[in-house]
């Protein structure tokens, strides 16, 4: 409608993805967000009423950036200090404060005594105390995210690494197919071969290395934690930027004039442009060709082929199969049709002929343009690992001689655990059962032992008068100096900026 | 760019904020549940803004007779409840507050039985009664959140009362008004319905007169989706009779609404004078 005059004045913010334009003095949709002198600035904070059961007065929620000095994010933690992990001497590390991995802290299992360091030291002025140690870990196992739509394999298929199987397919969420790997049941549950291969896949994959795995029925897929995934041979480079119907939605105004039709391939719902809401809206005259599938609403079809590593997740590599009929009485020769994929990856263009037959000609440059536009909006496939797993046992007798209160001061948040220093999700429920991204963590963090059974490092951190209080082993807490003071065996590792440090305290371990 | 932020208050509600939404949500039942009922809410939050992002140039268009089939669960919910109103200049953001409340509770009712849900964003709200159960509810004087200005007064909704949102419009709220109306608070089956039919009664509120300043939307705020359309920018001293006036047509409006089943009651409030329509028991203070 009324778009505004692009100027320099104009600032486009970027704090969401409503992405307003906001002109000098003005706020954008939110009103947290305006345009001060042509710089995107914070306003006031924000005041909410709640009408409540209670009729509950106002209630200011966000404290005033200028009192914080800082832009609230939902975390109270604000700083993170990028400084060294492993502990070492202090011509090593400086000056910086220092956090004790349990990378190759070693352990003992069953833990019949107190972890290999209990370190105190101060964080803030407070005085803090980690229990390092290597969890030994039987129950565990990794959760893999693939930002691909391409077809891996049926859900509940087996994923097997050299013959054995060693997880499933699991459900496909947006964008992406999970699989879930590991677990007591393939590690001890099958054969000796099976347990084996099965700890160095999840071995080989948590210290972010390539593995290659095959689905029943399926892919052949290559992953690396964060890196592209590998299907069938083929590197997939982006997700897709929405369904077939969305990706009509987002750049409908910018085929017009160029274009008669436009079919955006989806193995999910796939679009007919001038079917579509947003072709019609724009005037668009219906073209008279059909697409096979099931019509869901108008211009959005479901199944217009079998799921497969072609076009747009389907097994589509002609795409001219998935049109079902062109109309006579509505086609015209010489009509245009653009067909692409939902991420820009695959496109052809075609011209109607005499007989109403498409024939694919070169593109124009301004589709063309539009194709590799869809591409950019697509976000960078990636491989996601997540290593999930169960501390809730003898462990905890190394950090405790009660080692349910452990469990509990976890759960009050007084406790906070990490894994190579790195953010951990504690699961809701019984035990200690933590999930974290391995590329959060410092390389090669992970070991085995011939049970099988993957060894993960694991830090408890908290106050020291609440390590006295759950029973902790204080005759055996040293202080940081001396620990570091062990000398040549300690690595330095430097820490990921955009992990919080991991010694505030629990219950602020958000992560931004 | 941010993405959605999540904080428990001290008192264990709610808070969900991404970009321009705001929601406070509070949930009654057992334990279980409600945890249950938190999480999901939680996970559909997520993905809100962007779906409704990805259509926000057609949503921010007028409604027409023919029928928009968009993809968001939300942006359906916008249009559905807009529907009834594309006679008269309207857009499906019109009820873009409510249909996100109504997405929210509809996540949370889904994950387990509890007792009372009240999902507020920023005023427009979306209830659940479990049968027996009720909500008293305070009617604002003015849709300004910063405005400390009184209740005007309470509500009682009780379940069975086919009263799932709750919904003000008016000058000073975070949506411009084509009215003069201080607020207009509607009770509806759902709060996008609500939040559709507080606008537009909102928008009957009106006269012309000098002490009424107006001003083209878009030379306020950028992407609005009203346009070059007039809204109140500032309202002086009306004479009795002009209110009168001006409440008399948003009544007769709400009259209409009610007649036609789009509404269950409204509450009008212009310069400490009320107008009242449906079956409410309202002890007003004003």
């Amino acid at each position: 409608m009324n778009e505004p005059a692009p100027s320099i004045d104009l600032v486009v913010c970027d704090a969401c993805p409503v992405l307003c334009r906001i002109r000098p003095g003005k706020t954008g949709a939110c009103d947290r967000y305006g345009n001060v002198e042509g710089r995107l600035t914070r306003m006031d904070p924000m005041v909410l009423m709640a009408a409540g059961p209670d009729a509950a007065p106002l209630v200011p929620f966000l404290v005033a950036p200028e009192v914080t000095g800082q832009e609230w994010n939902g975390n109270p933690v604000a700083h993170h200090v990028p400084v060294t992990l492993a502990s070492a001497d202090r011509t090593a590390v400086g000056d910086a404060p220092v956090f004790v991995t349990g990378i190759g802290s070693g352990t003992t299992y069953p833990d019949y005594k107190p972890a290999p360091f209990i370190v105190s030291s101060r964080h803030d002025g407070v005085d803090m105390v980690t229990v390092v140690t290597e969890g030994i870990f039987s129950y565990c196992g990794i959760k893999v995210k693939i930002d691909t739509d391409r077809y891996v394999g049926p859900e509940q298929a087996a994923v097997r690494c050299n013959g054995e199987a060693v997880g499933h397919v699991t459900t496909a969420e947006y964008g992406s197919q999970m699989l879930a790997l590991g677990g007591v049941h393939h590690l001890t549950g099958g054969s000796k071969k099976e347990g084996q291969v099965t700890c160095q896949t999840m071995l080989a994959l948590a210290n972010k290395q390539a593995v290659e795995l095959t689905v029943d029925g399926g892919a052949t897929l290559t992953l690396q934690a964060g890196k592209p995934p590998v299907v069938d041979g083929k590197l997939e480079e982006r997700m897709r930027v929405g369904c077939g119907s969305a990706t009509i939605g987002m750049f409908a105004k910018q085929w017009q004039g160029h274009v008669d039709e436009v079919i955006v391939v989806d193995d999910h719902i796939t679009g007919v442009l001038t079917e579509h809401q947003a072709g019609r809206f724009l005037g668009m005259e219906p073209s008279g060709i059909r697409v096979r599938g099931r019509r869901s609403t108008p211009g959005r079809y479901f199944q217009v082929a079998e799921p497969g590593t072609g076009w747009g997740g389907t097994d589509v590599t002609d795409p001219l199969t998935i049109i079902d009929s062109i109309d006579p009485k509505t086609a015209r020769p010489g009509m245009r049709l653009l067909m692409v994929s939902t991420t820009g990856e695959d496109a052809a263009w075609f011209v109607l002929d005499g007989d109403l037959k498409p024939v694919e000609t070169a593109m124009p440059e301004a589709i063309t343009h539009v194709v590799e536009r869809i591409g950019e909006n697509c976000e960078p496939a990636l491989t996601s690992i997540l290593f999930v797993g169960g501390a809730g046992g003898s462990l905890r007798a190394g950090v405790t001689e009660n080692p349910v209160r452990l469990t509990r001061s976890v759960k009050d948040r007084l406790t906070r655990v990490t894994c190579g220093g790195a953010p951990v999700y504690v699961w809701p429920g019984g035990g200690i059962t933590v999930m974290v991204d391995v590329l959060r963590m410092p390389d090669n963090a992970f070991g085995h032992v011939p049970t099988p059974a993957l060894v993960a490092p694991i830090e408890f951190t908290l106050r020291v008068e609440d390590y006295r209080a759950l029973g902790g082993h204080m005759d055996w807490v040293r202080p940081l100096a001396e620990v570091a003071e062990v000398g040549s065996r300690l690595r330095v590792a430097a820490a990921q900026p955009e992990n919080p440090w991991p010694l505030t305290p629990a219950g602020h371990a958000a992560t931004p | 760019m941010t993405g959605p932020h999540f904080a428990i208050l001290a008192d264990g509600r709610r808070h969900f904020q991404h970009g321009p939404i705001d929601l406070v949500i509070e949930a009654f039942g057992p334990v279980t549940a409600v945890a249950a009922a938190y999480a999901a809410a939680e996970r559909r939050f997520q993905a809100v803004l962007n779906e409704l992002v990805a259509e926000l140039w057609l949503l921010r268009r007028p409604l027409a007779d023919e029928r928009l089939w968009l993809d968001g669960p939300v942006a359906r919910r916008m249009i559905a409840a807009c529907w009834p109103y594309r006679d008269r200049f309207i857009t499906p953001m019109a009820a873009v507050a409510g249909a996100v409340a109504d997405e929210i509770l509809a996540a949370m009712r889904a994950a387990g039985a509890l007792d009372r849900i009240y999902v507020n964003n920023g005023g427009d709200i979306a209830l659940h009664l479990a049968p027996g159960q009720r909500f008293d509810i305070g009617v604002a004087a003015s849709p300004d959140p910063r405005s400390n200005a009184a209740l005007a007064g309470r509500v009682s909704v009780l379940a069975g009362d086919g009263i799932g949102g709750i919904a003000t419009s008016g000058r000073g709220g975070r949506s411009f008004s084509l009215g003069i109306a201080d607020a207009v608070t509607v009770l509806a089956g759902d709060a996008a319905s609500a939040d559709a039919a507080a606008t537009m009664i909102g928008n009957a509120v009106d006269i012309d007169h000098p002490a009424v300043r107006r001003a083209p939307a878009s030379s306020i705020k950028d992407d609005t989706d009203l346009g070059g359309r007039l809204v109140t920018t500032g309202l002086g001293t009306l004479p009795e009779p002009a209110i009168a006036e001006a409440l008399g047509r948003g009544e007769a409006r709400a009259q209409a609404l009610l007649d036609a089943g789009l509404i269950a009651g409204a509450v009008l409030l212009l310069r400490g004078r009320h107008r009242v329509v449906g079956r409410i028991a309202l002890p007003l203070a004003a």
